[in-house]
């Protein structure tokens, strides 16, 4: 067992203190635009944690994933607006949409059990493709979905009468629904990563890294690979609709527009430039890429006030920058932002220091 | 009797690749699979290790009927192999790859003390113990997965070529080694197409031929017998 001793639990407490006040300083230094963003990241975070269980841990590469959000949000949306007038309470919707995004991560899963790498890739891009267009187009014969024009007025979360859509007073803080959300975010992504943390360290996640380096190898092991491998599917998928229930309860409208493949590859390269395998680069990756490009939009007031007139505009400027920095970032760091330690390993010249326990000098 | 097969075949597609063979293993033996590239040596084996599914015939493992048993659960009663071009994970170190081959236990200071007597036997992997697999030469990849298959604690081995691409002194390194486990208690089937140290080592020999078992017998009649000695010892 690890030792919690003084100093440990503060910087625990000063982390907790940081992440309770991090809404309101940023609110009022950047204002509520960005608490917006902070919200929108850690949804990333937590779709990027889940990708990086199949991705990451299993090493199947998916390039479907967003997929398990639409799903999530999807499920969440039909039961809770008025499209149908129905309206579940968000507690029973959380698991409901979990489950859900599960089911789709086996089904997914199962006839994909035999490919792997490039073959493997192109399938679940298909997958993902398939399911923005079910969304796109089951409002004939029968409106399920209402197609591209999406699901308005979905409900906000709410739990005991307590609605996350009013603005409260607390003393002399507001507290704005941004801010609500970003409180049950931030634990829904904590919890996300708590999880990652555990499974990493587990027997299922040591199941994975087999899989990952030698399947053949893998199953010599004793490792049952097929169900091992659906099971990364369904929890990287479960991670990806909760995501999703709660991304369509804080915007209160979704449309398949929101689920492109471009979306999963934002993902992708969340998990792959913070670093792939790792939680912690995982995490900083999503942060980063989800707040630099919202940073990239002040280029067009700053050279106006520099130049005196938009010389580039900046949502090009905005795309050019992100491409750049993703190559930058792949050519100095390949094994990402904050690698994991296999990584580490395989590109520092491939010798560790020797086991505690060495006796043998190699 | 410890493994009985009865009439195994194999089939890829249309492609008959083993027609049908009888083999036995009795426990303690250190039996030999020979044969030339392509006689359905290594995939008699994958159908042995439950990687691939009979098309016809049965197995029979310490006297259970185990045909078409998945390989992860054979491995569970005590059947294991050591895959073809060792299979190591070579991005783990050698000690997270011995850890990976006691994977089905969770006795941990049982695991921990068979480690311990895995780099008594090969002190090389000692040595390594920190290294990343991928890093080690041929043998101590092929040292490293026969240790790594023993830490499930089988009691049948199956060895898949393990002579491959390795310097003649290795092959005979590897081939004491084999010894060793095999006098430790765990019976062995190999196959190999280094047929004169196959035969010397073991106490049993199979030939194959285009998917069929052409002769069989005690390793040192198959040594002296003028058919082998001509087709595989290059006399």
């Amino acid at each position: 067992m690890r030792r919690f001793d003084l100093e440990h639990w503060g910087k625990f407490l000063l982390l907790a203190i940081a992440l309770v006040a991090l809404p309101f300083l940023i609110d009022a230094a950047l204002g509520r635009a960005w608490v917006r963003i902070i919200d929108i990241a850690l949804l990333f975070v937590m779709l990027a944690l889940g990708l990086n269980i199949v991705v990451g841990f299993a090493g199947l590469l998916d390039l479907g994933y967003i997929a398990f959000f639409a799903v999530g949000a999807y499920s969440y949306a039909l039961l809770a607006s008025p499209h149908f007038g129905v309206h579940w309470p968000f507690l029973a919707l959380l698991p409901i949409g979990a489950m859900f995004a599960a089911v789709f991560g086996v089904l997914l899963g199962a006839p994909t059990l035999k490919l792997r790498g490039d073959y493997l890739a192109i399938v679940t891009l298909g997958f993902g493709e398939i399911i923005r267009i079910f969304m796109n187009n089951l409002n004939r014969p029968v409106n399920i979905t209402n197609g591209p024009q999406g699901i308005t007025l979905i409900d906000p979360l709410q739990v005991a009468g307590f609605s996350l859509s009013k603005t409260y007073m607390l003393g002399g803080l507001t507290l704005a629904p941004v801010h609500l959300y970003y409180f049950v975010f931030l634990a829904c992504a904590l919890l996300t990563i708590f999880i990652s943390l555990r499974l990493e360290n587990s027997r299922i996640g040591r199941a994975w890294v087999a899989i990952r380096e030698d399947e053949l190898a893998a199953s010599a092991m004793g490792i049952n690979t097929r169900n091992v491998k659906l099971l990364a599917f369904a929890m990287g998928a479960t991670f990806g609709g909760v995501a999703g229930g709660l991304f369509a309860s804080f915007q209160g409208f979704i449309s398949p527009e929101s689920f492109a493949l471009l979306d999963s590859i934002m993902v992708l390269a969340m998990v792959v430039l913070g670093g792939i395998g790792n939680v912690g680069g995982v995490v900083l990756g999503a942060i980063l890429l989800t707040a630099l490009p919202e940073a990239l939009r002040y280029l067009g007031p700053m050279q106006e006030q520099w130049l005196g007139r938009v010389v580039v505009d900046p949502s090009g400027l905005r795309m050019l920058m992100f491409g750049l920095a993703l190559v930058l970032i792949m050519l100095f760091r390949p094994a990402g932002l904050w690698p994991s330690k296999t990584r580490q390993r395989e590109l520092a010249g491939l010798t560790v220091q020797p086991a505690a326990s060495g006796k043998h000098d190699g | 009797m410890l493994l009985e097969v009865r009439g195994l075949k194999v089939a890829y597609g249309g492609i008959n690749a083993v027609k049908g063979i009888d083999l036995e293993v009795r426990a303690g033996e250190l039996v030999a699979l020979i044969g030339a590239n392509g006689a359905g040596k290594t995939t008699t084996l994958k159908a042995l290790a439950g990687l691939v599914a009979p098309a016809g015939g049965s197995v029979r493992y310490d006297g259970a009927d185990v045909t078409g048993t998945p390989s992860f659960e054979l491995v569970r009663h005590g059947l294991a192999l050591v895959p073809e071009g060792r299979g190591v994970f070579p991005r783990l170190t050698v000690a997270e790859n011995l850890a990976m081959g006691a994977y089905i236990r969770d006795d941990k200071a049982q695991i921990a003390a068979d480690c311990e007597h895995a780099y008594a036997t090969f002190p090389r992997l000692a040595e390594r113990r920190a290294q990343l697999a991928g890093t080690l030469s041929g043998g101590e990849q092929q040292m490293l997965a026969i240790a790594r298959a023993l830490m499930c604690r089988p009691r049948l081995l199956l060895l898949d070529e393990p002579s491959m691409g390795l310097a003649p002194i290795v092959v005979q390194k590897i081939f004491e080694t084999i010894r060793t486990v095999a006098r430790e208690g765990v019976t062995l089937l190999l196959i190999e197409q280094n047929a004169r140290l196959a035969l010397q080592t073991c106490d049993r020999g199979y030939v194959m031929e285009s998917g069929l078992i052409t002769l069989s017998g005690e390793a040192k009649a198959l040594l002296n017998n003028p058919d082998v000695r001509r087709a595989y010892l290059g006399e």
